[in-house]
């Protein structure tokens, strides 16, 4: 006689210690096998978009701390970027390269959080996710010192930035610099060495180079899947002409490859931070702009390469104080859409594993 | 550097191919009819040359006369890019073709559009609210709504 089945749903979150947040996965299984997902959200939105129609320009720089908390100060840049363009503002040398030393340690903050999440994730649970905290905390040390704040930075300003840098932040940041390579090393060979990880990670999850495209992915998950773009490269912004760098690529797109991606990027971050230590001009931080800022009527659309993938403002002014629209091109978000397709068909194991190598931050995600 | 191609170009293109879809262009920007814009998007992301692969982002403005749709489209190949837009009018019925058969990365960002400012999308696979719950009355992003 054959047994009667039945699918049944499972729901991953809203409360799940792997979901980065208040996240929900309505799981759809035949036994062991994910048939269907449908990721719910919006348990963290806060309407930052119709909020910010409210408020003038530069206030609408703390509204950016909080979208994807982890990358604050890359979110500040890409918001000021926008509003530069919107304004016809050009930043100082000497904030320009401020600004890309803070978004490079930012990246590799982010970074530590996405590969430490990841192994969580993966089963390793607490262990490597605390030394890359570590490792981050002296991170957190340096935006004190030059912001007075360890989480939500609000340190970018139109045409500038709040505050030069304090003259015991270079030296502090050059040994910490020094010291990363050999962290990241050495953590990358017991991972990348350690077969249970392999196992996990290569050949599970991939999302082809077509797909990816079509699905608007970026950042990392773009790149794992071999596709050499990043926004540093494509449409360069602030100095980063000035800089030599390596874009890294995967090539099977599979959770290993965006993660090798990751541990890559930290490496050429640390070498543009060094070029950008040494190039360090002096002279003014700040821009001189209007104390009321009104941009002309008109729109504008600045984006940065976020640690995540493509962070992105489009401003609409109406030539008053206050934006008449702001939307965020969210790449958290936006990466989430080809959840379904990599999960699908996947034992439900190998779910936080892939979800995880997406890394997002449900701030931006529900804005 | 990413190069944004000459809306004249493009908007002539359009309309040798389409006659009648193009309303204005200027800049990097090409306004086309709402009935006519699946049928644009598909020649740009169809046309050798062109080859507009990658949807960056997509989202709307309230105008108060009218509904703004914006579409950011790139190619990964070409490093270039174009605006396309088109209007709707109709604020009770706006509606305007779903672009997920092209590019699935607009899935979400349908969604929010249809979540926050009331626009419908016929042919989206799943086109419910995506941060509001079902029974929330109105359409936050439109400058009509009171709060």
């Amino acid at each position: 006689m054959a047994l009667k089945t039945e699918t049944f749903i499972l729901n991953a979150g809203p409360q799940h210690p792997s979901t980065h947040g208040v996240f929900r996965m309505r799981l759809t299984l035949d036994g062991e096998v994910i048939q269907d997902v449908e990721p719910v959200f919006g348990y963290l939105h806060r309407g930052i978009e119709k909020l910010a129609e409210g408020l003038t320009y530069p206030q609408d720089i703390v509204f950016t701390d909080r979208l994807d908390y982890l990358a604050s100060m890359t979110n500040n840049q890409a918001y000021v970027v926008a509003v530069e363009k919107l304004a016809g503002i050009q930043a100082p040398e000497r904030a320009e390269y401020l600004r890309v030393i803070m978004a490079e340690l930012m990246r590799i903050s982010s970074h530590l959080m996405a590969v430490g999440f990841l192994l969580n994730d993966l089963g390793a649970f607490l262990t490597p996710l605390l030394y890359m905290y570590r490792e981050r905390e002296k991170i957190l040390d340096l935006f004190d010192m030059v912001c007075g704040q360890r989480l939500t930075y609000n340190y970018m300003r139109i045409g500038g930035v709040s505050q030069d840098i304090p003259e015991e932040f270079i030296p502090a940041l050059k040994k910490y610099i020094d010291s990363l390579p050999g962290f990241i090393n050495e953590y990358e060979q017991l991972l990348a060495t350690n077969e249970i990880v392999l196992i996990r990670t290569k050949n599970v999850g991939i999302l082809t180079k077509e797909s990816a495209i079509n699905y608007s992915a970026a950042g990392p998950v773009l790149r794992g899947s071999g596709v050499k773009w990043d926004i540093r490269k494509a449409d360069p912004y602030s100095v980063y002409e000035r800089f030599k760098f390596e874009v890294p690529v995967g090539s099977v797109g599979d959770i290993y490859d965006r993660y090798r991606v990751r541990i890559e990027e930290m490496h050429q971050s640390i070498a543009i931070i060094r070029q950008a230590m040494e190039q360090l001009p002096q002279g003014e931080i700040q821009a001189k702009i209007p104390k009321v800022l009104r941009p002309p009527k008109g729109e504008a659309y600045g984006h940065i390469e976020g640690p995540k993938g493509e962070l992105g403002f489009y401003l609409v002014s109406d030539g008053s104080t206050n934006p008449y629209r702001l939307h965020v091109r969210p790449p958290s978000l936006i990466n989430l859409t080809a959840l379904k397709e990599l999960l699908v068909g996947v034992k439900i194991a190998d779910a936080m594993a892939i979800f995880g190598s997406i890394d997002i931050c449900v701030g931006e995600v529900d804005r | 550097m990413t190069t944004a191609l000459a809306a004249t170009e493009i908007a002539a293109k359009l309309e040798a191919a389409l006659p009648g879809s193009v309303v204005e262009s200027n800049g990097n920007t090409v306004v086309v009819k709402d009935v006519q814009l699946f049928r644009a998007a598909s020649y740009l992301k169809t046309t050798a040359g062109l080859d507009f692969n990658y949807l960056n982002y997509l989202t709307a403005t309230d105008y108060q006369t009218h509904f703004e749709l914006i579409y950011d489209l790139i190619s990964i190949e070409h490093n270039h890019h174009i605006i396309l837009k088109t209007r709707l009018t109709d604020r009770e019925k706006a509606t305007v073709a779903s672009v997920v058969s092209l590019w699935r990365g607009a899935d979400f960002q349908e969604r929010e559009i249809y979540d926050l400012f009331g626009i419908n999308f016929p042919e989206h696979p799943n086109l419910k609210r995506i941060f509001l719950w079902d029974g929330f009355q109105g359409y936050p992003l439109r400058k009509d709504f009171k709060h």
